[in-house]
């Protein structure tokens, strides 16, 4: 797709009032979506945007696209049969960590493991905003809510490990107020194949501040890790902090350079090993930031097209009258 | 029947034959090369396979027994008839299944190799019928196939389980000879299936022609003998046979080729209707995208989503797989989307019976949705109709821009009858006309005549527009809680799926008057049956007439003057009454039901002793709700 340099921010916002709560990061998300979208050269009539239900799933009543605002949980089922149908559109799959990986975990599953030439941005917010504040499946065990007042026990899932472990292609993490959260959606818009974005976002009303460390501009540096390929895992606000790999743990370390520690002793990042995106997914101390996992592979909506052109070249032209007099026929006279 | 003899063949009106065996014995494909051959005779025929929810039952076991039944005629005939003349019983536990339907003096064809005292035990067995005189009432051919099969296939050097498997075609090959049939596509069909295995094609072969040859030579007991059954007559033309699922898969491509549309089916494998995506896999030339989705939920989704995108959204699936799609079919509803659900009914509640066959989801197709959901319900009438009523979904989908479910069933959907190729020129083109005009746009913007919404595909310029499960103000399309605009969209959802009646044909007295004492009133599966019954009761001189329902939602127009002209309506159906219970909401008459609900097809006798009862002013559902005695004797 080409630069479409007539287009800017404000072309992508349609003229519906935005109803999220003062303060919510999906503002923030809406923002980064609507300056990225001109900047890869994506059209308004070749946009659709396909949610789920929550909060976050919202998100296409705000763009000035095309959308699809469907049933909980089931928005990667409506986005694969819709990119199997209309191929030349780009489509953004909006889900949140309820309807994503609570209602919607096998959908999610199999988007990922089929590889559906599509983006999907998973806001976290670890809570349900939308039913009022009920712990989710990424809420810390321990958590308080009106459905767990003693806390809850529930053990939670990391997205971008669920993601990994089933098989995405790309896989990558920001958080709602992130200067790089544009990029990030840019280089999952530039992938062939499912881009997995996962983003940190803040829920002021029942979930608030629990980014706050890492997205903070003070503290945030020392909890940051922003990935590059090919670069040391070199973090902190004057990059006094490194990532290494401890040979006895089988498992990340965070280190303070300096001393007898340089840059030398750091992970490389190496966006295109599984393993070490799964050691990244979930690290004490520190969040790992940008592209965790990229891998080329088949494209499903390429590949079913594929097999429909084989069948194609093969069968001929299809010929209906043919079809009903295949096999045993007879006449009566 | 009279004289045995080889040469001299006693002319039969009609035939009913009930294979039966282990699930592993082969049955469903004797049946089948059986139905094949016959229709090659020019019979008119109908089939009823009857096979176990297990793939492969414990052998010997009751519950593992599979049966197929086929009736073949030289006359019209519709169902695959009630008691066989003729049974073939592979083992202990398929006579004992089947030996009560078998008519008093029929042929039972026994394969004594495998009466053992183990398969008798199996069987539940205390006694050896083929000793303590339960056959008695019966002709019996009792002969050791298993013997006679391994005898015939020595030569080819193959274990005793692989010989053993070949004594489905040794019999067929007896059957073939008994009623005259030609073996040579059956001999060709064996070539074909184990191309790369010829000695097993080459084995069955033998084992096929020595059941032939063992009719032809052995001194047949007395009382049995050959038989033919000349040419139906049916109308002239061009026929095949077709089973339900494969004429629904073609009219989903014929009714979209006609829409001027690609078909993007999303499914999930469940019985009885996974041969529907099995069918339409095979054509993906014609314009066909299949999906094999991850559940039931995410097929019917992504029919949706395929919908949204300018393809034609099916899904198949049966009566489970529509509980789960339940909430995407109403935000397809809601969205005003097009989308075909093939609801291959078959035994509830939950997994129920899944290789039965049963009518049961009438009212989950109506109502089985949260809030005021409505939607044009179809219902086919035979294997054929089948093809007719898929492309009649596919119209009243996308002229109308809403869900519509087509009933079929586990009888449809595997059952076979000859059919005459449709002449594809009766069929009028109905291309939808996607929505490319920005003027005056909204995607709620309706047709004046249909109600429809404008349909606009993703990627059309300036008709970008969003759309989803909330509600949506009439005139804008956006979100609205307005109350006023919920229930006038409520009422608009409503007045779309009713105006669809104008357009539908009346609905049509089948056999009769359009008055009288009674009328019959079926859908679905139970045409053949309610016919042919209703035709018996008339020779008798009652004013009975046969009314079918093809369109069920909405109903066709004269439905309700036409039934008012009758004194009382009866409903036979395959469910606990529910075509009943919806006529008497809708016209406020006085319809009874008559009610089988054993997973098994309704035989004409049993609906004319139903007839007749009603007639007599009682309850037809008395007299078997009391003791079982019709539908107790398949159990």
């Amino acid at each position: 797709m080409t630069e479409n340099p007539k287009l800017t921010r404000k072309d992508f916002a349609s003229d519906q009032e935005v109803r999220w709560c003062p303060g919510c990061g999906d503002y923030a998300i809406l923002a980064a979506v609507q300056r990225t979208l001109p900047k890869v050269g994506a059209s308004l009539e070749k946009t659709v945007v396909i949610s789920g239900i929550g909060c976050s799933s919202r998100f296409p009543y705000y763009m000035s696209t095309y959308g699809f605002h469907t049933i909980h949980g089931r928005a990667p089922a409506f986005a694969t049969g819709h990119k199997l149908a209309n191929p030349e559109v780009d489509v953004w799959v909006v889900t949140g960590d309820g309807d994503g990986l609570s209602i919607g975990g096998n959908h999610l599953l199999h988007l990922l493991r089929r590889n559906v030439n599509l983006q999907i941005m998973l806001f976290n917010n670890q809570i349900y905003g939308l039913t009022k504040g009920q712990y989710s499946p990424t809420s810390t065990v321990g958590k308080v809510t009106p459905s767990s007042p003693l806390g809850s026990v529930d053990q939670p899932v990391v997205p971008v490990r669920f993601a990994l472990g089933a098989g995405a292609k790309f896989v990558a993490r920001g958080y709602d107020v992130s200067k790089k959260l544009g990029d990030v959606l840019e280089a999952s818009y530039r992938f062939q194949g499912t881009g997995f974005v996962e983003i940190l976002q803040n829920c002021p009303v029942f979930n608030d501040g629990i980014f706050e460390l890492i997205t903070d501009r003070k503290t945030g540096p020392a909890y940051q890790l922003w990935l590059e390929h090919g670069k040391p895992m070199v973090f902190g606000k004057n990059s006094d902090k490194g990532v290494r790999f401890n040979q006895a743990t089988f498992s990340l370390e965070v280190v303070d350079l300096g001393g007898d520690i340089t840059e030398a002793d750091l992970l490389v990042h190496d966006e295109t090993n599984r393993t070490l995106a799964f050691l990244l997914a979930d690290m004490p101390n520190v969040v790992a930031l940008g592209v965790l996992f990229r891998e080329e592979g088949p494209v499903y909506d390429e590949s079913v097209r594929t097999q429909r052109k084989l069948a194609e070249d093969k069968f001929g032209t299809p010929d209906f009258e043919a079809l009903m007099r295949s096999g045993h026929t007879w006449t009566v006279s | 029947m009279t004289t045995p003899s080889t040469h001299l063949r006693e002319d039969l009106d009609s035939v009913v034959i009930r294979f039966a065996g282990d699930s592993g014995d082969g049955m469903q494909l004797t049946g089948s090369q059986f139905t094949a051959a016959t229709a090659l005779m020019g019979n008119d025929l109908a089939t009823f396979p009857d096979y176990p929810a297990e793939i492969r039952a414990p052998a010997g076991t009751t519950y593992g027994v599979s049966g197929f039944q086929i009736h073949f005629a030289s006359i019209d005939i519709m169902t695959p008839g009630d008691a066989p003349d003729v049974l073939v019983a592979m083992n202990p536990a398929a006579l004992k299944v089947n030996l009560d339907t078998l008519k008093r003096g029929g042929l039972c064809v026994v394969n004594t190799g495998a009466f053992t005292k183990g398969n008798l035990k199996k069987a539940g067995l205390e006694a050896n019928p083929l000793e303590d005189g339960s056959l008695d009432p019966y002709r019996v051919l009792a002969l050791d196939i298993t013997k006679m099969t391994l005898e015939a296939v020595k030569e080819y050097g193959l274990g005793a389980k692989d010989g053993q498997r070949c004594k489905n075609m040794w019999t067929l090959g007896l059957m073939f000879w008994l009623f005259g049939r030609d073996r040579q596509p059956t001999v060709d069909w064996l070539k074909q299936k184990f191309k790369k295995k010829p000695v097993l094609a080459d084995a069955n072969i033998a084992a096929l022609n020595a059941g032939h040859i063992y009719g032809e030579s052995a001194e047949m007991p007395s009382g049995i003998g050959t038989y033919q059954v000349p040419r139906a007559e049916l109308a002239p033309g061009r026929y095949r046979n077709i089973e339900g699922n494969q004429a629904t898969a073609w009219g989903l491509v014929y009714g979209a080729k006609l829409a001027g549309l690609e078909v993007f089916y999303g499914s999930y494998p469940i019985t009885p209707a996974s041969s529907l995506l099995h069918h339409l896999a095979k054509l993906k030339h014609f314009g066909v995208t299949t999906f094999q989705a991850e559940d039931e939920i995410a097929a019917v989704c992504a029919s949706v989503g395929a919908s949204y995108g300018g393809q034609l959204g099916v899904t198949g699936t049966s009566g489970p797989g529509v509980a789960l799609k339940a909430e995407a079919i109403g935000l397809a509803i809601g969205v005003e989307l097009p989308l075909v659900v093939c609801d291959v009914q078959r035994g509830g509640p939950s997994t129920g019976m899944p290789t039965k066959t049963e009518q049961s989801d009438l009212l989950q197709a109506m109502w089985g949705r949260n809030g005021d959901a409505p939607l044009a319900v179809l219902a086919a009438a035979t294997p054929g109709d089948c093809f007719y009523m898929a492309i009649e979904a596919v119209r009243i989908a996308t002229k109308y821009m809403t869900p519509v479910i087509l009933l079929t069933d586990g009888y449809l959907a595997n059952g076979a009858e000859p059919w005459q190729i449709p002449d594809l020129s009766q069929f009028e083109p109905f291309p939808v006309n996607f929505r490319t005009d920005p003027e005056g746009f909204h995607p709620f913007v309706r047709d004046e005549d249909t109600l429809a919404r404008a349909w606009a595909v993703p990627g059309t310029p300036e008709l970008m527009h969003r759309i989803g499960g909330l509600e949506k103000h009439h005139d804008s399309g956006h979100i609205s809680y307005d109350p006023n605009n919920h229930h006038k969209m409520t009422k608009v959802r409503e007045a779309k799926i009713a105006g669809i009646q104008k357009d539908l044909p009346d609905a049509k007295v089948h056999l009769g008057e359009d008055s009288g004492e009674l009328a019959v009133v079926g859908w679905g599966s139970t045409y053949g049956a309610i016919h042919q019954a209703v035709e018996q009761v008339r020779a008798s001189g009652k004013r009975v007439s046969h009314v079918h329902l093809r369109h069920l939602s909405p109903f066709p127009p004269n439905l309700a003057a036409l039934l008012s002209r009758f004194d009382e309506v009866m409903v036979p159906e395959m469910n606990n009454g529910m075509l009943d219970k919806v006529l008497r909401a809708e016209f406020g008459i006085n319809a009874q039901g008559y009610n089988k609900i054993s997973g098994q097809p309704f035989y004409i006798g049993e609906l004319v002793a139903a007839i007749e009862a009603r007639l007599a002013g009682k309850n037809p559902n008395q007299m078997y709700d009391a003791h079982g005695s019709a539908h107790g004797a398949e159990a």
